[in-house]
């Protein structure tokens, strides 16, 4: 009790206070817990379970009633109670809501069980924990951790709360951590011990710490963390970067060690920990109407009910003697039993809104995301990566996507980061040699990659260094411990090979540059090198620790043909005319920088030599540049003979492209740590950099800087890396200057603005680096401001940032790179497909205008027969007045019925304008009119803004995919949201609804499996309310017969038995398994998705259909026993028997029509379903003679089952109640087969058959396609606004 | 009687259109399935179209009847009928009401399932269900308590063929008519107490409807007697339907086994039950049953006409597949 007060009342006390102060627990050990500093913060030990043994059943049941359907369900079970209305045994009415509930209950308990095993695993996980009467650190686990405790981590180790870094064993103080667990980023991150505490070489004292933590309170910011060590007066700051996450683990570093600060629930790990999300599907929301229209049907069918009993009543003149008079002798008056019967109606009928359907569709879905993720397609070999479904419940959204929202970034393309030229001092040196090599690996890889991926099985990161430090330790640990041992070894397996194929890795030099180099010592291309190889924040792991990191990876071949390329660069060019124009013109262009290819130069890199380079890539990483330099210079071969291998750890893959680049050149990065950074030059001479600061990478500034000291000159030089927008603007001074303008420099910006350009045609990333030498008292005038900034607790961003923008101006831009990001895989057929399936797809990117462009045409997003239009101005004016000319273009060529199909390209700039509230509903007329768009240059906010526009604007099911951080927004903003399990970390994916691990995936994601779910989901819907209306009216039409006294002819236990067991697993089966149509055929073709989009597969016509065939049905079922029983002396129940097997039967059978695929399960179930409806019957009716009164099923099975009629009565009433379905199936299927139906047919044919089918209906599309676009080229007249 | 009055306006109607052949078949179909599905006979002949039956309500004047139907207490009274030809056993006899609804659902749960049983404990302190029949003015239980088997049918029937102007009783059978399971299982008579059947009971009465107790329902034959007695067990099963009939016994016994000869027979009823008031009707029914239970026209019927719907649908199916497919196939060419 004590505790839990406590615990509530640290609770309010941290929130009370804006920070967060701490001291050492260990002068306290061993005293009561009241007395304790840091007693109120919350200990380490976690639950997640939402439950305990004790409050599972309130607090479930509380959890459950607050769904409407429960609580309907109860009230009228609870009606039931009430005498003069109820209309069954008040007890047995509570039974089917008790099982639905308990089902539910069981299903929750299972679910929380399972957490709290993992809890449990989680808590029993041993640690070190400083003890004072040990004088020594103790096993313990990690429950037992609390802030203030000192807690030391060992190399490979998970780390168990959020640590303060005060020691490690590195000399310079640095400890490396691996955040997989956390954020999926794969590079490993230093941290840094508490400035101050890094000079002490010997062991570290806990109990010599006397300092008090202030740090902030706990917040769910990865990224960000503040506050100081306060010893008397003295404060020294720290950041995030002494800050060890609960959750990542430990590299390179044998032992690190620290004071807790924050634990358990708090720490920032368990902060980001969301639960999945749950979604509401559209198709939920169109069920709700349905359930509507029940309640509307069931209480129409209770007033008719009332009514006519009242009718009934007021019929006889006196009162026979089977009315039952009140207790007192008087009747209740007929208009009161009129109030009566229409509530005994609804508890009768109520089935007619299905009590089971809410938990049936939860199974369902669970069934459908189940297969989903066990979908070998799905399933990325090469990383181990599954599809995952995070939202459990939206699976059938995945069918009515209309629109697509791509990022693309890692979406599109690989991200996987290819150096492929620069431009230093305003000269563009080609890499053409380069460009071959590429073209050549990627035809290489297809054939390597079996090879590569065998030996891909990596064996533990540092495996040797655990055998060094291991032994005492492990031998003490392992029998009791073999969950953390294997941890520890999983920990390191999923180590990554990012960046690391050969594709990114080599990087082969351009003749002319290396001939430049050697010729003249121009310090600009030092400089240019040297910005290369270390403004960056990549770590070097030069251990034994070798990364096999070889795979092969299926590139495609498209991005990497010139020819490609080529097409690449007229984004431009509106139409056909223009582009065949521009063609030749840009051709001639391009031809002096690319040279042909040529067969004397490939014939350096021989075909063998380099498949033998990929398998035995880790024997000689550089094995290319290595052979190229044969011919060409010893000092590069000198820096590939050297005998370490580095391996680069980077956190964004450009980076890594970059320092591997410059390790072509020479410029070999050996070594980083917070202080220095040590460069080996092409001469074999190392150059150790002392870092004074480093200003990292913010999506605000665009760009980052490292300031280090020369180690010869002594000079203070900044080294600064970014986007030509980040960086142009901040160039020195004269490059503005007119006066200057002849200057050299100026040259340099003007001819590397003009190279960036080319690059970003031809869809290349661009960074710029510049240099600025900084003097020495400037610096220090500035550093104690940063000093100071980085010490700051509040507004400690803005500071940090005010304080970089100072720092940053007047910068010598040295060259920029052209960084080439390759297209995944399959992504223009998926792209095709998903097109053809009726999706507009749109990209939203942060990329400039000339990239993006370029990627869409390579991606078929545009097409060179589409009118694009560009949207790229600051004026509103231009911008309104672009809209309505366009429009008004629209609408004349509409009128003269020309299809056309038109693209959008649109700059950020422009995109905000147009988000404005009164160019909104031109721009989204204009948006509905086009075929795809583009969005450039567009922050997060903005993506997030366009989805949600079109969503609410048109109305339409969206879908948005990304990799990244910034497409996070977006994601949330969709109807669906997918992220993919990219290389840029996991925010999207935990974001996402969806997983998956490449856009290609995405097409039989939504074509196959959004087209299955929706429809089964669908399908399954409409049985549901047509099997609960076709049963319940089987009562209401017996009340014809009865006086409208609401008495059932089914015994009640029947009808729960019916509703519970026998009929309850045929649709749920039918949700989960049935395939309208094969995966290979859906793949064939994409057009039957379209059904999805605007229907969802459930049209309200379906609905009604399935009414009205079941008010037929029960009909049939009611009045064929009825006539076949009429006038004799059958009683109650055993008509009844008859009319609830018939009952079953259809309600089966017509499961088997609408059926689009058997399979044994199929089988089992349904045949199933009829055995155990009668094995049960038997047995209940023989078992229960009196078990509860008034149910009186005694032995009516068997009695009818020796009947004869019972049998002609069953097979007359299926077959009469199933005609009409069976034969306007039959004759549907022949006469008016629609697309769906008609690709059935054809996948049933033998294959030969069915290609040439498949054949026939795609070029008849293609035909129809065509058309539209022929006319649509002979008009190019349209007026197209070109920037 | 409204049923013949509208026959014969139809008939009418149809008369007026007899040159036209369609309408004459018509005519004579509706003719056969009003034969059929309607039962129009008048009283005192035997009605022959489903079943033989005979109403005894005695809402009308010429009935024999008619002086019993309002209620008095043991009025007797006799119906004549003759059989032309053997009618062909066995011969089942029922009794039949309509507009009676067993099947009201207060009436239904008017009873005590546990007393039924046997058990003694429910004989003094009937379930609530019961109420009003649970307890009677002076506060004593009723046994069997409820709706059901307060309003147990009281007539009685007893049979005679005139042979030579002579009345000779037919004896009706009136063991086995209920379930097996219902008198041998689901109802129990309470133990007896001394051997007799009455002590049991002690310090309960008989429903007010009834005139003797329960124990006492048939002075012939002692086991048929409390809850186990043939014709209580037939009423306590309800019917489905508001228009019933409950089978009263069975004509098998001596001469008859062969069935009813023809000649002229005398139905003498002892007419307790009062039906006129809710405007219900009573009726007695002679049925023979074949292997398949009672006669039963509509399944054969609807045997017939379903049969020949899916053969009619069957070829239709036949014709558009065949089209359909043969020029599909033209156009694959």
């Amino acid at each position: 009790m004590t505790w839990r007060d406590l615990c509530s009342w640290t609770r309010r006390r941290d929130s009370s206070e804006s920070e967060r102060r701490l001291e050492s627990n260990l002068p306290y050990e061993g005293e009561k817990s009241k007395n304790q500093p840091n007693r109120h913060y919350a200990g380490n030990a976690i639950k997640t379970t939402k439950y305990t043994l004790w409050n599972f059943i309130p607090k479930n049941l509380i959890e459950q009633f607050r769904r409407v359907a429960n609580a309907y369900f109860l009230s009228i079970a609870i009606l039931n109670f009430v005498p003069s209305v109820n209309a069954f045994q008040p007890q047995v009415a509570l039974i089917p809501i008790c099982v639905i509930l308990s089902l539910t209950a069981i299903k929750d308990a299972w679910e929380d069980f399972r957490r709290y095993q993992s809890d449990r695993k989680l808590n029993r996980r041993p640690c070190l924990i400083y003890s004072r009467s040990q004088q020594s650190f103790m096993e313990r686990r990690w429950k037992d951790v609390r802030v203030g405790d000192f807690v030391r981590v060992l190399s490979n180790e998970i780390i168990p709360a959020d640590i303060l870094l005060l020691h490690t064993s590195d000399p310079n103080g640095v400890c490396h951590m691996e955040t997989a667990n956390l954020d999926g980023e794969t590079n490993l991150k230093q941290r840094r011990v508490v400035p101050g505490f890094c000079d002490t070489n010997s062991t570290f004292e806990p109990l010599n710490f006397n300092s008090i933590v202030v740090c902030e309170k706990p917040n769910d910011n990865l990224n960000h963390f503040s506050g100081f060590l306060e010893k008397g007066n003295k404060k020294t700051g720290f950041g995030i970067e002494s800050l060890l996450l609960r959750g990542c683990t430990v590299r390179n570093t044998a032992d690190a060690s620290g004071i807790v600060v924050y634990a358990g629930h708090e720490t920032k790990s368990m902060l980001n920990n969301n639960r999945p999300r749950n979604k509401r599907s559209k198709l939920e929301r169109k069920m709700n109407i349905e359930v509507f229209f029940c309640v509307l049907l069931l209480i129409f069918m209770c007033l008719i009910g009332a009514v006519c009993h009242v009718i009934w009543l007021e019929s006889f003149s006196t009162i026979p003697m089977y009315f039952i008079p009140n207790s007192d002798g008087t009747y209740t008056s007929s208009a009161l039993s009129g109030v009566n019967m229409f509530f005994t109606m609804i508890i009768l009928l109520q089935v007619i809104i299905p009590i089971s359907l809410y938990l049936s569709i939860e199974l369902v879905k669970m069934g459908q995301v189940y297969f989903i993720t066990q979908d070998v397609d799905l399933y990325d070999e090469e990383r181990d990566i599954r599809m995952q479904c995070r939202a459990l419940n939206i699976t059938e959204d995945l069918g009515q996507i209309q629109y697509i929202f791509s990022d693309k970034t890692g979406t599109l393309t690989e991200n996987k980061m290819v150096f492929r030229r620069c431009t230093i001092m305003g000269t563009e040196y080609p890499h053409s040699e380069n460009a071959t090599r590429l073209a050549l690996l990627a035809g290489e890889t297809d054939a390597d990659e079996e090879v590569i991926y065998q030996q891909n099985r990596r064996p533990p990161l540092f495996s040797l260094e655990e055998a060094q430090d291991g032994p005492a330790r492990a031998s003490a640990r392992l029998p009791g411990n073999s969950s953390l041992h294997r941890s520890r070894v999983t920990a390191g397996a999923s180590s990554c090979m990012a960046f690391s194929s050969p594709m990114e890795t080599e990087v082969v030099p351009d003749e002319t540059l290396l001939h430049l180099m050697e010729n003249e010592e121009d310090k600009s291309y030092l400089d240019f090198f040297l910005a290369m190889a270390i403004c960056n924040t990549v770590v070097v792991s030069t251990d034994t620790a070798r990364r096999q990191g070889v795979t092969g990876r299926r590139n495609s071949a498209l991005s990497s043909n010139p020819l490609e390329c080529m097409e690449g660069l007229f984004s431009r060019a509106t139409c056909c005319k223009r582009l065949r124009k521009s063609l030749e013109k840009l051709t001639r262009r391009r031809d002096s920088h690319v040279e042909p290819f040529d067969m004397g130069q490939t014939s350096f890199y021989d075909v063998s030599a380099f498949t033998n380079s990929v398998e035995g890539f880790d024997e000689d990483e550089n094995a290319p540049g290595h052979r190229s330099n044969v011919n060409r210079r010893p000092r590069t071969g000198s820096s590939a003979a050297a005998p370490l291998e580095v391996c680069y750890e980077a956190e964004s893959p450009d980076e890594a492209a970059l320092v591997h680049a410059a390790k072509a050149y020479g410029f070999t990065l050996l070594e980083r740590t917070p202080d220095h950074v040590t460069v080996r030059l092409p001469h074999g001479k190392e150059l150790k950099f002392k870092v004074l600061d480093v200003l990292n990478f913010d999506p605000v500034r665009r760009r980052m800087s490292i300031i280090v000291r020369h180690p010869r000159t002594r000079e203070i030089i900044m080294y600064t890396k970014g986007a030509d927008s980040g960086i142009m603007e901040r160039l020195h001074k004269s490059f503005e200057d007119p006066r200057k303008a002849a200057t050299e420099s100026t040259n340099v910006a003007a001819e590397t603005q003009g190279d960036l350009d080319m690059y970003a045609r031809d869809g290349l990333r661009t960074l710029c680096f510049a240099k600025k030498v900084v003097n020495e008292q400037t610096y220090s005038a500035w550093s104690i401001r940063r000093q100071e900034a980085l010490a700051a607790i509040s507004r400690k961003k803005e500071l940090l940032m005010d304080t970089a923008a100072d720092m940053e101006n007047n910068l010598t831009l040295l060259g920029a790179t052209g960084i080439e990001d390759r297209l995944q895989e399959n992504v223009p057929e998926t792209i095709r497909a998903l097109r053809e399936a009726g999706i507009q797809v749109w990209v939203l990117t942060g990329d400039k205008l000339e990239t993006a462009v370029n990627i869409a045409y390579s991606c078929m997003l545009l097409d060179h027969r589409d009118l694009v239009f560009t949207f790229n101005t600051e004026s509103k004016e231009v911008c309104s007045t672009m809209l309505t000319g366009i429009l008004e273009d629209i609408l004349q060529h509409e009128k003269q019925e020309r299809e056309f199909s038109i693209g959008l390209v649109i700059d950020g700039r422009t995109l905000s304008l147009l988000l404005d509230d009164d160019l909104q509903t031109q721009f989204v007329e204009l948006c509905s009119h086009c075929r795809s768009v583009l969005c450039c240059r567009a922050t997060p906010l903005q993506k997030s803004r366009v989805v949600t526009l079109m969503r609410h604007r048109l109305k339409v099911m969206t879908l948005a995919i990304g990799d990244g951080a910034n497409d996070v927004n977006m994601i949330q903003a969709a109807d669906v949201g997918v992220g993919i399990s990219g290389q840029e970390g996991m925010q999207a994916v935990m974001a996402s609804d969806f997983s998956i691990s490449r856009f290609k995936h995405l097409k039989k994601l939504l074509l196959v499996h959004g087209h299955w779910c929706s429809t089964r989901l669908a399908n399954m819907i409409v049985y549901f309310f047509y099997k609960n209306v076709a049963y319940v009216n089987l009562l209401f039409w017996y009340q014809l017969f009865c006086g409208f006294t609401g008495t059932a002819m089914i015994d009640y236990w029947f009808m729960i038995f019916f509703n519970l067991l026998f009929t309850s697993a045929p649709p749920i089966m039918f949700g989960i398994m049935d395939r309208e149509i094969s995966a290979f055929m859906l793949l064939q073709l994409p057009q039957l998705y379209k059904r999805g989009q605007q229907t969802g597969g459930y049209r309200r016509s379906t609905f009604w259909i399935g009414i009205l065939d079941a008010f037929y049905q029960s009909f049939i079922c009611f009045f064929i026993p009825y006539w076949a029983y009429e006038g004799s002396d059958v009683d109650i129940f055993t008509l009844g028997i008859p009319m609830n097997t018939v009952s079953l039967f259809t309600i089966i059978l017509h499961l088997a029509i609408e059926i689009k695929s058997w399979t044994v399960v199929h089988w089992v179930i349904m045949v199933g379903s009829v055995l155990v409806y009668f094995i049960v019957s038997l047995a209940f009716s023989a078992l229960c003679i009196s078990c509860n009164p008034p149910s009186d099923p005694y032995w009516l099975m068997q009695q009818q089952m020796a009947d004869p009629i019972f049998y002609l009565i069953c097979i007359l009433t299926t077959v009469v109640a199933l005609l009409p379905r069976y034969f306007l199936h039959a004759l549907r299927g022949t006469l008016m087969p629609s697309d769906h139906l008609k690709a059935r047919q054809i996948d049933q044919l033998p294959p030969h058959r069915r290609d040439q089918f498949l054949r026939e209906w795609r070029n008849l599309q293609e035909l129809c396609a065509s058309f539209p676009s022929v006319s649509q080229s002979t008009h190019s007249t349209i007026n197209t606004p070109d920037i | 009687m409204s049923k013949p009055l509208k026959k014969i306006s139809l008939t009418k109607l149809l008369h007026q259109n007899k040159n036209k052949w369609s309408f004459i078949k018509l005519r004579q179909f509706y003719q056969s399935l009003e034969k059929i599905l309607k039962e129009t006979c008048s009283y005192a002949e035997l009605c022959t179209n489903n079943g033989h039956w005979l109403d005894y309500t005695g809402t009308e004047m010429n009935s024999s009847c008619f002086s019993c139907s309002s209620v008095k207490p043991d009025c007797v009274c006799e119906l004549t009928f003759s059989f032309s030809q053997l009618f062909e056993g066995p011969v089942f006899f029922y009794y039949g009401l309509s507009n009676y609804y067993q099947n009201y659902r207060q009436y239904g749960v008017s009873k005590d399932a546990n007393q039924l049983s046997g058990d003694t404990t429910y004989f003094l302190s009937p379930q609530d269900t019961c109420s009003p029949y649970q307890y009677d003015s002076s506060g004593k239980p009723i046994v069997p308590c409820g709706s059901i088997a307060n309003s147990k049918f009281n007539d009685t029937f007893k049979l005679y063929l005139m042979v030579n102007g002579v009345k000779t009783l037919v004896p009706f059978d009136g063991k086995g008519i209920a379930w097996w399971t219902d008198y041998n299982v689901k109802y129990r008579n309470p133990a007896t107490v001394n051997g007799s059947l009455a002590k049991a009971f002690d310090g309960t009465v008989k429903p007010p409807n009834w005139p003797k107790p329960a124990y006492e329902l048939d002075p012939s034959d002692a086991a048929n007697n409390g809850f186990v007695n043939q014709d209580f067990l037939v009423w306590m099963r309800r019917a489905a339907l508001p228009n019933f009939r409950k089978l009263y016994g069975r004509i098998t016994g001596g001469d008859y086994s062969q069935g009813l000869p023809a000649g002229n027979y005398t139905l003498q009823i002892n007419y307790n039950y009062p039906v006129v008031n809710f405007k219900g009707t009573k009726k007695v029914i002679f049925s023979n049953v074949s292997w398949m239970g009672g006669k039963n026209e509509f399944l054969g019927l609807a045997y017939l006409v379903i049969g020949c719907l899916c053969v009619v649908m069957a070829i239709v199916m036949l014709i558009v597949y065949a089209k359909y497919k043969f020029s599909d196939d033209d156009d694959m060419q």
